[in-house]
């Protein structure tokens, strides 16, 4: 009897906001609690997924017996009487955006944030009029260095989510604040680009910034630019998860499939042929499926990683390139896309046009709507270009093509639907979940299983690989096998499982990665969806749904995938499949620029460079016993003032750590116990042939 | 003459030896990240200020981001980021030293050292200068620390005297 009043107990505590009683459970802070009682008290720096800051001074409120206290950082207790909007609190909250306005960049009118900034949306709400303050003078220099995001520090108002998303969400940290006081600003280490840091291009900050301080580098301009040449024929491809997050900016309900309207205003807009990304998605899985099975029979660079989110590659090369091995060679639906419409489409297109009418190769341009902000920089890789063109030219993400769907003047939400071009307009529903975070692999397993049994799946929904949690594990049997798969997202989880892996406490078969909350339906490209759990669910619904309504559920039973096999790639991992649709990875500096000095020659002596790497993996492979063993080989032989020894992060060869180079010749697994034998052979030869 | 080999040898490792030391002290403090601080300041010890590449190798070797180390390396100013020189000269600019005249020493001394604006440490990394909040001696104002030497009641003229006798100093070679 007792346990159960505890029980009870639990449920039935109360409070008292602006003198209306409100009931609470678990709710992690008073704010949580406010917000469920119906009044949106306003936050710059407050995000339920990461954790609390409490700098904003915002969510003000007056508690009885406490007087004023942030709501955030407080937490729920019974009987506490707590009131939103009281003078005070009025005074604070409209002080505040007044002063961060002062300090505030307010060329609004031209701000890419425009309409969708929280301090333009607060400063409004809250009828903040005037400024009284003076404005801040100094010009902050700009980082526009990469394809992806700007960081522009004259809109910051240091409310950290940037900060907090980069560390929490991606494990990366790329951000601090850094100086103090009035000094204060958020950036990389020691002010460097994000291009020089180990950024991913995740954009998960621009997805929380409040303001444009940090924000998505628009490329709309340059797509309307082919659109006016009458002489390019522009080809869009719509990635899965863009159809699901489209409708909530024209106000129709989150997770709403809206395909139909998306194709009517891309040809409103004056794109020439319209396809969906599902499409490649689908060959994506023939191909990874075929790479699985192949390596699940030998059990070589088992567990296979999926390849498809350009944020999860980059922080492999650059933070695990001892993993690189298993990760799947297949480039990302949207690059395959790009170099089958290049190679395959150009011909189809030509089959029935006459020698004048031929569209020439550098005529066609390749447009991917993405929900990805990474994606931009995926499709500017070494490997993804041909003869100085890129397999996909543009990229916008679901925030621009919103953007060009309002330029253009449509009327999103009462135009007629229309379908998509001929021939990759035809996808499966495997193809579709892959916006959201297991659908790969879900997508997989259902080739997978049939490829490897001849047998129809019974069930084609693997519920267990569905969901928004970071970590899903499932185990399906086939054929008395039993396959073991992991599905993560956010970079912070992934990190943790390459861990266990390390440390043999997983062994996993299949690991499908995304770099964002939720997988694609929740990328940074996408609307913001931090601020409602039930955006991300509803997307996802959307995504699962559209794969319910799809008369096909596997890839491999998709009749223009069996014909583009038939006519053009012979069959999966083919040596035509391999040479269009697979790449390969290589290791990345996580920083640039830095160098260590141990030792310097004197001028006029006969000079030899030496430089070892102690970045993450040599150094966790011994180089710096490597470095000791040198110098004292130096010592010992009396070369002191000839040799320049140099520490150096990173020599993009981490697989076969210590790397060194001594005058410009590579030497890899460079252990103090080899450095002897390179050391007599190298450096001391050079000099027992002079004297 | 075996002396003179050592030191040589000293020299041209000299180098090296920070970077063991740095070594020794993370792992001194057992590579853990609340001991941040207290690993910046034993490293500045040793290289008078905080090299860029010298934060990113503890933040690699720590498993933190270089970020992260830079947030805190530029938060507390007991940390520098500039080389400091030999002589390290502090002028306090407090309340007391300021009305005192603090800033026509300041500016001697930077004239002196041939220091234009925004540099502060010279090129043969002899000294560095630079003004600090009260140092606590306003009786003596205005007050200048070089290597932690208080001199009191300094004036333009006698800080240039100061200064060219640490030069003759130098120059004698220790």
């Amino acid at each position: 009897m007792g346990t159960s009043t505890v029980d009870n107990k639990k449920t039935e505590n109360k409070l008292m906001v602006d003198g209306r009683e409100v009931s609470f459970s678990d709710e992690k802070n008073l704010l949580e609690v406010i917000r469920k009682a119906g009044i949106e008290v306003p936050t710059f720096c407050y995000r339920p997924d990461l954790t609390t800051y409490g700098a904003c001074r915002m969510c003000v409120v007056e508690i009885d017996g406490r007087g004023i206290q942030t709501s955030c950082t407080i937490k729920p207790e019974p009987g506490m009487k707590v009131q939103v909007n009281t003078e005070k609190t009025r005074k604070i909250r409209k002080m505040t955006v007044e002063l961060l306005l002062a300090s505030h960049d307010r060329d609004c009118t031209v701000c890419a944030k425009s309409e969708n900034c929280d301090l333009q949306d607060l400063s409004k709400k809250l009828g903040v009029r005037d400024v009284r303050f003076e404005s801040r003078k100094t010009n902050l220099p700009i980082d526009d260095s990469n394809p992806s995001i700007i960081r522009d520090p004259n809109k910051c108002i240091l409310c950290g989510a940037c900060v907090r998303a980069c560390r929490e969400i991606q494990g990366a940290g790329c951000l601090s604040f850094v100086n103090r006081g009035s000094e204060a600003q958020v950036m990389p280490a020691y002010g460097k680009d994000l291009r020089e840091v180990d950024c991913t291009y995740c954009g998960q900050c621009t997805s929380v910034c409040p303001t444009g301080a940090l924000r998505i580098k628009s490329d709309i301009d340059r797509v309307w630019e082919q659109l006016i040449d009458k002489k390019k024929k522009v080809v869009v491809q719509i990635a899965p998860a863009v159809r699901i997050a489209t409708g909530e900016a024209f106000g129709l309900p989150y997770g709403e499939n809206t395909l139909g309207l998306i194709t009517a205003a891309l040809r409103r807009i004056g794109f020439d042929a319209i396809f969906d990304t599902c499409f490649t998605a689908d060959l994506t899985i023939m191909e990874e499926a075929t790479e699985f099975i192949e390596r699940f029979k030998s059990g070589e660079n088992l567990p296979l990683f999926t390849s498809c989110c350009p944020a999860w590659v980059r922080f492999l090369e650059q933070r695990y390139p001892d993993f690189l091995k298993n990760l799947s060679s297949c480039k990302s639906p949207q690059q395959m896309f790009g170099s089958v419409a290049k190679k395959v489409l150009i011909e189809e297109f030509n089959l029935n046009r006459s020698n004048e009418e031929q569209i020439k190769k550098e005529d066609i341009v390749i447009v991917s709507i993405m929900p990805c902000t990474a994606k931009k920089t995926e499709c500017r890789r070494e490997e993804f270009q041909s003869e100085g063109s890129r397999d996909v030219d543009f990229v916008l993400t679901t925030q621009e093509l919103i953007r060009m769907i309002n330029e253009a003047g449509i009327d999103f939400r009462h135009i007629e639907p229309e379908h998509l071009d001929s021939p990759f307009g035809i996808f499966s529903g495997a193809g579709v979940i892959f916006g959201s975070s297991g659908g790969v692999a879900e997508a997989a397993l259902r080739t997978a299983y049939e490829k490897i049994t001849g047998k129809k799946i019974e069930k084609v929904a693997i519920t267990e690989a569905r969901g928004l949690h970071t970590v899903k594990e499932l185990t399906i049997n086939i054929e008395g096998h039993d396959v073991k798969v992991a599905i993560v997202n956010t970079l912070s989880e992934a990190a943790a499982l390459l861990e266990r892996i390390k440390k043999g406490e997983a062994d996993y078969h299949m690991v499908e990665v995304m770099a964002c909350p939720g997988g694609c339906l929740g990328g940074a490209g996408q609307p913001p969806s931090y601020k409602d759990r039930e955006i991300k669910e509803r997307r996802m619904k959307g995504l699962y749904d559209a794969d319910v309504h799809n008369p096909i559920h596997k890839s491999h039973d998709n009749p223009e995938i069996i014909r583009l096999y038939e006519k053009w790639l012979e069959k999966p991992n083919s040596r035509t499949a391999h040479e269009l649709l697979h790449t390969h990875y290589k290791n990345r500096k996580r920083i640039l620029g830095e160098i260590i000095s141990l030792a310097s020659a004197e001028e006029g002596e006969v000079v030899t460079d030496v430089q070892v790497c102690v970045g993450t993996s040599c150094y966790a492979k011994g180089s710096y016993n490597t470095i000791d063993a040198l110098t004292k080989l130096i010592k010992d032989n009396g070369l002191e003032n000839r040799v320049n020894i140099k520490a150096t992060f990173c020599m993009e060869q981490c697989s076969k750590g210590p790397s060194l180079v001594i005058d410009g010749e590579a030497f890899t697994e460079a252990t103090s116990k080899k450095m002897e034998q390179i050391f007599r052979d190298k450096i001391l030869s050079k000099y027992a042939a002079k004297s | 003459m075996i002396a003179d080999t050592k030191n040589n040898e000293d020299k041209i490792f000299e180098k090296h030896r920070k970077f063991c030391k740095v070594n020794e002290i993370v792992k001194k403090y057992n590579y853990e990240k609340p001991n941040l601080i207290a690993i910046l300041q034993a490293v500045q010890e040793e290289y008078r200020y905080l090299p860029e590449e010298i934060m990113t190798y503890i933040a690699m070797i720590m498993e933190i981001s270089p970020a992260s180390v830079y947030g805190v390396a530029t938060f507390y100013s007991q940390f520098s980021l500039d080389p400091k020189g030999k002589y390290e000269v502090k002028v306090c600019d407090g309340t007391a030293c300021h009305v005192r005249g603090s800033m026509p020493v300041y500016n001697a001394i930077k004239k002196k050292l041939k220091l234009t604006d925004g540099k502060f440490t010279t090129d043969d990394l002899q000294f560095s200068v630079e003004t600090v909040r009260c140092v606590g001696a306003c009786a003596l104002a205005p007050v200048v620390l070089i290597n932690e030497k208080v001199y009191s009641k300094v004036t333009p003229e006698a800080v240039t005297m100061i200064i060219d006798q640490l030069l003759e100093r130098s120059g004698e070679g220790e």
